[in-house]
């Protein structure tokens, strides 16, 4: 038996191994590009022979990407808060309660999640132009929210669908009113899932391209995926690769450190004890 | 604390079903009263309009003497330990019992003096500060009670409170609520499934069958003097043995022979508009093995012979199980108690049970010839499932005679 289980550790260790290195090669890469000379970007070394900050420090020089991540921040950080709040709402209501057209709220929330978000652009463009949302703010955390809150529901709705529906009955034996007994007994319990629901609202706001792309021209609520694409050397004969990946480093650290600050509270099972067990 | 009484108290759900149907029922300050019945009887929702977690649908419920129909359950000052327990996971034991005195905004000071005393009460002060998933079945079920008895309510209501616990800890229990219920006194609403939780538990026991209430009274009253067969077969353990009996030459023709019609039940039935054809009942306890019986005994009674099929000894008596010809009893009732019980008759003769003195020698596969006592009969009209052998007289309060 313990010879199995060494062998059955070292296959599984192997592969988290591969795992790993296959997701993690191609950003070491581009951490790796970021501290290189321009001199040596393209000697394909993976680690640099010289190792400059420089990179780092063009971007932060310039206005356009410091502007751009305060767009970025804010921007998901309001679309994630609106989602998270509404969807939460939303998908109490449908594991809770019965009422007349459900079924469709449901399958409608399904299909905008489905729904190609391209063929929107265009539309989305024309209208926003009229009502005078183009490059601004609420022109890109309304769409956000709009195609955030099909997930938020659904993975919201599982959360709340796992808590025991006699915890609110206690509740309210208990002398809470219906508020109360969603803040101080649902809530606590579905953190979990509300972090969960966070973070994946907030990666998706974060990382969109199309939408950032297409309703924005000026730094005003450009993002910071859209100011990338806008980098250009100091001159036209310098390529500004390493300053792109300077970049991307720094945008991907609020990530992880998002995901790492949440990731404490989703502590599975965090409703067991609750009823028989 | 405070009398409670349902008046005239239906539930009707949107999609048209009945689940309650003019329940009237006085429960009195102070009493322990247990709803049982098969599930699906209307027991729960009972329970859960008199905490207010459904409407009442038509008639009135008083708590106290004060109307309560439209009051949601946190006007109500009663509390509810649930059959899932639903303890809150993510307070401990101290914090789930604090949670009603928290919301009520009592001080600090006299939310832990009133916790500490209830934990006492339940033996629950080493368990705390801990969290209700490191807890015991046993366990969990106590902080459930505690989170109930903490704020001194006018009534408990309890709903299965038991059934998740395995068989010992259950009888353990059953003790420890039967005390504490006598200890404060609280006027007490108690539903289950069981009728052994249902005999040793109650004041008084009511029986519901699909959304009425079919007998109200002391479980020994339920026990002697059913009013229906549905009573009759759902109070006891083993159940009733029911027999097709067809009166004849004032006789009853049964499995178990001819019985002869005493003057007690021929005045009953030449009283009534009786059928012909009936439903014997008789208890388990009243038969007994014929060479045991002493003289003076046999006269008080019947007696037959029969094929015995098993023999369960019990250690203080033994059940006995016999094979009869001759027609099963049947009748609406008695089909929805055996699918309650999840038991299909077997097919072929009627079976008869039997619980015989330790001392009997009866063996399986023999003939045995048992006697019975003819004065412990009932006979029930097998279209309304009456009980035709009841004193009038004898009738529980709540419904009286029918």
């Amino acid at each position: 038996m313990a010879d199995t289980t060494t062998r059955a550790k070292l296959r599984w260790g192997l592969l988290d191994v591969i795992v790993v290195v296959f997701a993690l090669v191609p950003v070491l890469w581009i951490a790796s590009l970021s501290f290189k000379t321009p001199a040596t970007l393209t000697d394909g070394r993976f680690w640099p022979r010289e190792w400059t900050l420089d990179n780092y420090r063009s971007i932060f020089d310039t206005d356009q990407f410091v502007r751009a991540l305060v767009n970025s921040v804010g921007i998901a950080l309001i679309a994630t808060l609106v989602a998270v709040v509404l969807g939460a709402m939303a998908a109490y209501a449908i594991s809770r309660l019965d009422f007349p057209g459900k079924k469709l709220l449901v399958g409608v929330a399904l299909l905008i999640a489905m729904f190609p978000q391209v063929s929107l652009v265009s539309p989305l463009f024309e209208i926003e132009r009229q009502l005078g949302l183009f490059d601004t703010w609420p022109g890109l955390i309304l769409p956000y929210i709009t195609f955030a809150l099909p997930l938020a529901i659904y993975t919201l709705s599982a959360f709340f669908k796992q808590i025991p529906w006699d915890l609110e009955k206690a509740a309210k034996m208990d002398g809470a009113t219906q508020g109360q007994a969603f803040r101080r007994v649902i809530a606590p319990l579905a953190a979990p899932g509300l972090f969960t629901t966070a973070i994946l609202v907030f990666i998706f706001c974060w990382n969109d391209f199309l939408f950032a792309i297409t309703l924005t021209s000026t730094e005003r609520a450009r993002t910071v995926p859209v100011a990338l694409s806008f980098f250009t050397g100091e001159s036209q004969f310098e390529d500004p690769t390493g300053a792109i990946c300077a970049a991307a480093v720094v945008i991907t650290v609020p990530i992880v450190a998002f995901v790492l600050f949440f990731q404490r509270r989703i502590v599975s099972g965090l409703t067991s004890g609750a009823v028989k067990g | 604390m405070a009398d409670i009484v349902l008046d005239k108290v239906s539930k009707r759900f949107p999609d048209g079903t009945v689940a309650v149907q003019n329940v009237d029922l006085e429960i009195a300050d102070g009493e322990f009263v247990i709803l049982v019945g098969p599930s699906g009887c209307g027991k729960s929702t009972t329970l859960n309009m008199i905490a207010g977690l459904e409407d009442i649908s038509s008639g009135e419920l008083r708590i106290g003497g004060q109307r309560v129909n439209d009051k949601a359950p946190r006007d109500r000052d009663i509390a509810m330990v649930f059959q899932s327990y639903a303890l809150y996971p993510n307070m401990t034991v101290r914090e789930n019992m604090a949670f009603p005195l928290r919301l009520a905004k009592l001080d600090r000071q006299t939310i832990d003096a009133k916790v500490d005393e209830a934990a006492k009460v339940l033996e629950l002060t080493p368990l705390l500060d801990r969290k209700p998933a490191n807890l015991s079945g046993g366990q969990r079920q106590r902080v459930a009670m505690g989170r109930a008895i903490v704020r001194q309510p006018k009534a408990f209501l309890m709903d299965e409170p038991l059934s998740n616990l395995d068989a010992k800890l259950r009888v353990q229990m059953r003790t420890v609520v039967s005390r504490l219920q006598k200890q404060l006194g609280t006027t007490t609403v108690y539903v289950t499934h069981d009728q052994t939780e249902a005999m040793t538990l109650g004041d008084r026991v009511v029986i519901m069958r699909g959304g009425s209430i079919q007998q109200v009274g002391p479980p020994q009253e339920l026990y002697d003097h059913p009013r229906n067969l549905f009573v009759a077969g759902f109070i006891g353990s083993p159940s009733m043995n029911f027999l097709h009996a067809a009166v004849s030459d004032g006789k009853l023709r049964t499995a178990i022979g001819d019985v002869p019609i005493g003057e007690r039940i021929r005045r009953e039935l030449e009283a009534g508009d009786a059928p012909r054809e009936l439903i014997l009942g008789i208890r388990p306890e009243h038969f007994e093995d014929a060479e045991l019986v002493d003289d003076d005994t046999r006269r008080r009674g019947a007696e037959f012979t029969a094929p015995v099929d098993i023999v369960e000894s019990m250690g203080s008596d033994k059940y006995v199980y016999f094979t009869l010809e001759g027609e099963r009893a049947s009748a609406a009732e008695l089909e929805e108690l055996a699918a309650d019980a999840g038991a299909d008759f077997t097919g072929g003769g009627a079976s008869l049970v039997t619980r015989l003195s330790a001392e009997s020698t009866v063996r399986e596969g023999e003939d045995r010839r048992v006697w019975f006592n003819l004065e412990k009969i009932h006979l029930f009209d097998p279209g309304t499932g009456r009980n035709l052998t009841l004193h009038e007289g004898r009738a529980s309060g709540a419904l009286g005679g029918s």
